[in-house]
Parts: C-alpha cells; sequence; structure tokens
C-alpha cells in the first residue's frame, strides 16, 4: 500500500495523503511557497545569530557560553557609555573646581552646562527632600533663600553635599544638639521659658518676663552653640535664632519640640553615588538658585 | 504532479490514528525542547553568580518585605535597575542577580508608575522615608502615591517570622538555626531595642561576607516595639546596599554573564 501513488481528489484535481475516516480523506495541499521561504529563512537567521551573538550554553571552556563573533555585552556597552558620559562631565567638573562660584557663572558657555547638568542632578536626587526649585519642606532647609546652617559658599555647599549631615559618612557634618528635656538637663519650667526668649528673639509674641529668667538657662546651655547673640554658628551648625526662618515651625510647640530633644535631620552623603563632577554641579546649581555666597 | 508519498508521510499515520502513540510522540518532542532550555540550569555554575555582600534579610527587614508585598508595592515600583544608560545614571549600577537571590518573590518588573527601588536603600533618611509613608504629598507636592499612616500604629506581627524563615530556609536561604531560634530578639534588636546586638550583627556579616550591611537604630523614632514603620523602613534602607560597588569587578569574567 505504501508503494502506491498518491491518489488524486477528483474534485479538486489535488492528491490526497491517502490517510482515510469514515470515508473522509484529507488534501495534501503544499503549504505556500511564501510561507516555506520564511520557515527557512528564520532557520538560517537563528544559525547566524548564534556566531555572531551569545548563545549556547554549557560549552566546555567558554566562559560558561559561546560569546559570539562580535562579543557583545549588554553590561559592557553600558559600563562604555556610563564611563564616556563621566569622562565628558570629568573635563567639565575640572574646569568648574578651577574657578571660583563667581567666574563660573560670568562664564555663559560653563554656567550653563553647570546649571543643566546640576538641575537635573537635582531634581532625581535633592528635589524629593528639598523641594522642586529649593522650595524646602519641613524639616528639610530651603536652599533657595539666604539662610545656611552650615555655610553658602560654594566649597560648603559642595562639602555638604558630598559628605552629608549625619549620613554616617566619616566626614559628615555631625553636630547633636542635647536632648534637654528627655535627658532631664533642663526642668519642664526651664524649657517652657526658653521657648518665650527664643520666641522674643525671633520678634514673636512672647511672655517678657519668662523671657528674662530664661536668660541665664540660655546663656548657661545654649550660648557656646547659638551665640550670645542668638545668631548661631554656622561652624557647628546651629542654626540662627533670631531670624524668621524656621527649619520645623516657630510656634510654641514646634520650638518646646527641639528643645526637649534634638530633631536630628539627616542628609545623605553624595559622593558614593554621584560623580565629582555632578556634585560640583550640584553645588553651582544650588549657589545660584537664590542664596549662594 | 503526482509523485509518490514521502517517507514522513508515509509513515506518520501511525500518530493520527493511535492516541497513546501521538501522545508519546509529542512527549518526545517538547522533552527536547526541555532538556536543551531546562537542563543546562541544573549544572551550570553562572546561571547565579555569587557576589560578595549579599545576605538573607534580617527578621525586622524580612517583615518589611513582607508589608512591602501585602501593601502591594512591587505593583508600582519595581527593584531592577536595567543595563542602559539613563536607569544606571538616574538609579545606580545597574542590578545584579545575586541581589535579589534570597528575594521570594523576586521584586523585579519593568512598570513603573513610582521610581525603581532596587538602590534607595540610603537614599533618603529615615525621618523622610516615615513621613513620605505616612503622607507622601507632604514631602512631594505632586506625587501620586497613597499614604500608608496606619503602619504607625501596627505592630509587626514577630510570631510568624521564625516560620517564615524556615520555609525560606527551604527555598535555600541559609538562615541557621540560632538565627530562627533568636529571630523575635533579633528584630527588636534591630529597631534599637534593648537586645544583644553584636552577635546579631556578627552573624548576617558572616552570611554577607562584608561588614556594615546591617543597620541598627530606631528607624521610625517611636520607641517600644518594632512598628511596621521601622520594619517598612529598614528593608528600603537595606535595598541596593548589600554590595560594595566600589570593590565588584564589571570586568572580570566571572561576573561578566
Amino acid at each position: 500500500m505504501t508503494d502506491r501513488l498518491p491518489e488524486i481528489d477528483t474534485h479538486s484535481g489535488v492528491e490526497t495523503t491517502g490517510h482515510e475516516w469514515d470515508g473522509i480523506k484529507e488534501l495534501n495541499n503544499p503549504l505556500p511557497r511564501w510561507w516555506r521561504f520564511v520557515f527557512w529563512a528564520s532557520v538560517v537567521v537563528a544559525v547566524i545569530y548564534w556566531i555572531l551573538m551569545p548563545a549556547w550554553p554549557a560549552l566546555p571552556g567558554m566562559q560558561g557560553h559561546t560569546t559570539g563573533v562580535l562579543g557583545q555585552s549588554d553590561r559592557a556597552d553600558v559600563a562604555g557609555e556610563v564611563s564616556a558620559a563621566r569622562a565628558a562631565r570629568a573635563a567639565l567638573g575640572a574646569k568648574l573646581a578651577a574657578q571660583d562660584a563667581a567666574s563660573i557663572l560670568k562664564d555663559p558657555e560653563l554656567s550653563q552646562l553647570a546649571l543643566g547638568l546640576g538641575e537635573s542632578a537635582f531634581g532625581d536626587n535633592c528635589a524629593t527632600c528639598h523641594g522642586a526649585g529649593g522650595r524646602g519642606a519641613k524639616g528639610y532647609p530651603q536652599l533657595s533663600d539666604d539662610v545656611w546652617l552650615w555655610g553658602g559658599s560654594l566649597d560648603a555647599i559642595e562639602q555638604t553635599v558630598k559628605f552629608g549631615i549625619r549620613s554616617g559618612h566619616a566626614q559628615a557634618h555631625v553636630k547633636d544638639m542635647p536632648a534637654f528635656g528627655r535627658d532631664d538637663f533642663l526642668t519642664a519650667a526651664q524649657i517652657d521659658d526658653l521657648v518665650q526668649l527664643v520666641r522674643q528673639a525671633s520678634h514673636q509674641t512672647a511672655d517678657a518676663t519668662a523671657a528674662i529668667r530664661a536668660r541665664p538657662v540660655y546663656d548657661a546651655n545654649c550660648a557656646s552653640c547659638h551665640g550670645d547673640d542668638m545668631r548661631g554658628d554656622r561652624t557647628q551648625g546651629a542654626p540662627n535664632l533670631t531670624d524668621e526662618e524656621w527649619l520645623y515651625g516657630g510656634d510654641a510647640p514646634s520650638i518646646r519640640r527641639t528643645i526637649f530633644g534634638p530633631r536630628g535631620g539627616v542628609m545623605p552623603a553624595w559622593t558614593d553615588r554621584l560623580d565629582p563632577a555632578t556634585v560640583r554641579a550640584l553645588a553651582i546649581y544650588v549657589h545660584s538658585m537664590g542664596g549662594g555666597e | 504532479m503526482a509523485t509518490r508519498p514521502n517517507w514522513l508521510m508515509r509513515n506518520h499515520k501511525i500518530f493520527e490514528k493511535h492516541t497513546f502513540i501521538l501522545i508519546a510522540g509529542i512527549l518526545v518532542v517538547v522533552a527536547i525542547g526541555g532538556l536543551i532550555e531546562i537542563a543546562p540550569l541544573f549544572y551550570l555554575k553562572n546561571t547565579i553568580e555569587k557576589v560578595e555582600g549579599v545576605r538573607p534579610y534580617t527578621p525586622l527587614e524580612l517583615a518589611g518585605q513582607n508589608i512591602y508585598i501585602r501593601e502591594g508595592c512591587n505593583t508600582c515600583h519595581s527593584q531592577m535597575i536595567r543595563p542602559l544608560r539613563d536607569e544606571v545614571e538616574r538609579y545606580g549600577h545597574y542590578s545584579l542577580a545575586a541581589e535579589s537571590m534570597y528575594d521570594h518573590p523576586f521584586q523585579w518588573g519593568s512598570k513603573r508608575t513610582g521610581p525603581d527601588l532596587a538602590r534607595v536603600g540610603g537614599k533618603y533618611s529615615d525621618e523622610w522615608q516615615k513621613q513620605h509613608l505616612i503622607n507622601p504629598r507632604s514631602l512631594v507636592p505632586e506625587s501620586i502615591m497613597p499614604p500608608y499612616a496606619f503602619m504607625e500604629d501596627r505592630k509587626i506581627d514577630l510570631s510568624t517570622i521564625a516560620n517564615e524563615m524556615r520555609t525560606l530556609r527551604q527555598a535555600g536561604v541559609p538562615y541557621t538555626d540560632d538565627m530562627i531560634l533568636r529571630a523575635q530578639d533579633d528584630a527588636k534588636a534591630q529597631a534599637g531595642g534593648d537586645y544583644d546586638v553584636d552577635s546579631f550583627r556578627a552573624d548576617y556579616d558572616t552570611l554577607s561576607g562584608r561588614t556594615g550591611t546591617v543597620n541598627v537604630r530606631d528607624f521610625d523614632a517611636m520607641r517600644g516595639d518594632p512598628s511596621e514603620l521601622d520594619a517598612l523602613i529598614s528593608y528600603l534602607q537595606v535595598l541596593g546596599t548589600m554590595v560594595d560597588f566600589s570593590t565588584y569587578e564589571a570586568g572580570d569574567l566571572d561576573n561578566k554573564r
């Protein structure tokens, strides 16, 4: 039977497969020529791909897989692209580092590059806390004003960006205010008096007699950092108490809460995350927000 | 036109007419594909690269991961930085397979309604994370993330954590008997409780192969037993920080896979 010539279906003129089910026979229409062409072409493409690209796993002596004639590697590609971008920025960074803020901002090309790079890096990394445009939030200093805790010069800003505040980095700014209430340095009454003194110093309504009572307490406990004139000390990150800018609020409960126990705000160190040129550009961008010194 | 039917056509009638022979034939064909695709994974050493620093999550971090999954954070946040320049520049070093080797389930993905979190550890302060979880829009006005303020008032349920670690151990996570035994104390210790921190740290550092991957502090700045905020923040703060990329050699042949 198997050697018989195929049967031709009389209606369509097409040969049958010779298989029959209850009198129904299957026509053996060949697949369209284009379909067969695509099929064999894709087989050929697959073979070419094996040769050019990393493909077969587990062949001995081949780093775990065939690496392909082209040696293509996504990881090598991205490493190359990133290092090329960093090299391009390094040149900019070197130029930025060599000059002071004023001359950078005078050079239109340089300042445009620095501000562009700084702005995009700020949006990715800083705006989540300091707000778009550096407007700040409760607990996160406004950067567009001229109030600075640790200094507003270009170098001081760069230092802070690099190493952060209480970030755990060895060179971070660290200065903790004592927990005057929580650790029982002062009584509740003394703290209430100090609140009035701080409110008076910052030109808010305050109980003058309480403020007078608080003055010796202030001199003994607070003046070493915040200064006799209550204007703060940037070398210690001690805020000026006489202005109207508040990191955690200037109302009596907020001030009391701060004296009771320090807030201990943390800024991360960025030196491990960002390359030096980006850090410098960030410093220039923040410096140019309005309050740079 | 009428040529002799070829060998295949003549003989594959047997498959068409016998169901069990057809099933056996299908199994043979599928097995060929399976053998080629799956079999190498069982003996290839490089399907998961071993990278120094990666360790199992501590009990507190594990509780945090459970909250992360419970709240569906993964529906908006991926934990997978792809090897593309824009992603590497924004989020940091591309993710390594080894970094999620102890994740069950892993948190890879490509749908990012929110940013990728693979390297969010250490990027923001604990206080920021706390405030942001309680009310995202107080810090990022344009954020569409829902608030999770209720976590502040909820203590984590530590009664199941040891069993969870036992389960993970069956999946290959190398927790020791000691770690499982001390799980509850370790969780409280990591959140700043008055417990033995040194041996807890040492145990996880040993698995990690480097020191300093365990953050021990009061993450939510609220005294008492660890809250859900403690757990979730401890988890977020460790993401992507276990491998020291200043010493990681991406060009090393062992790492170039």
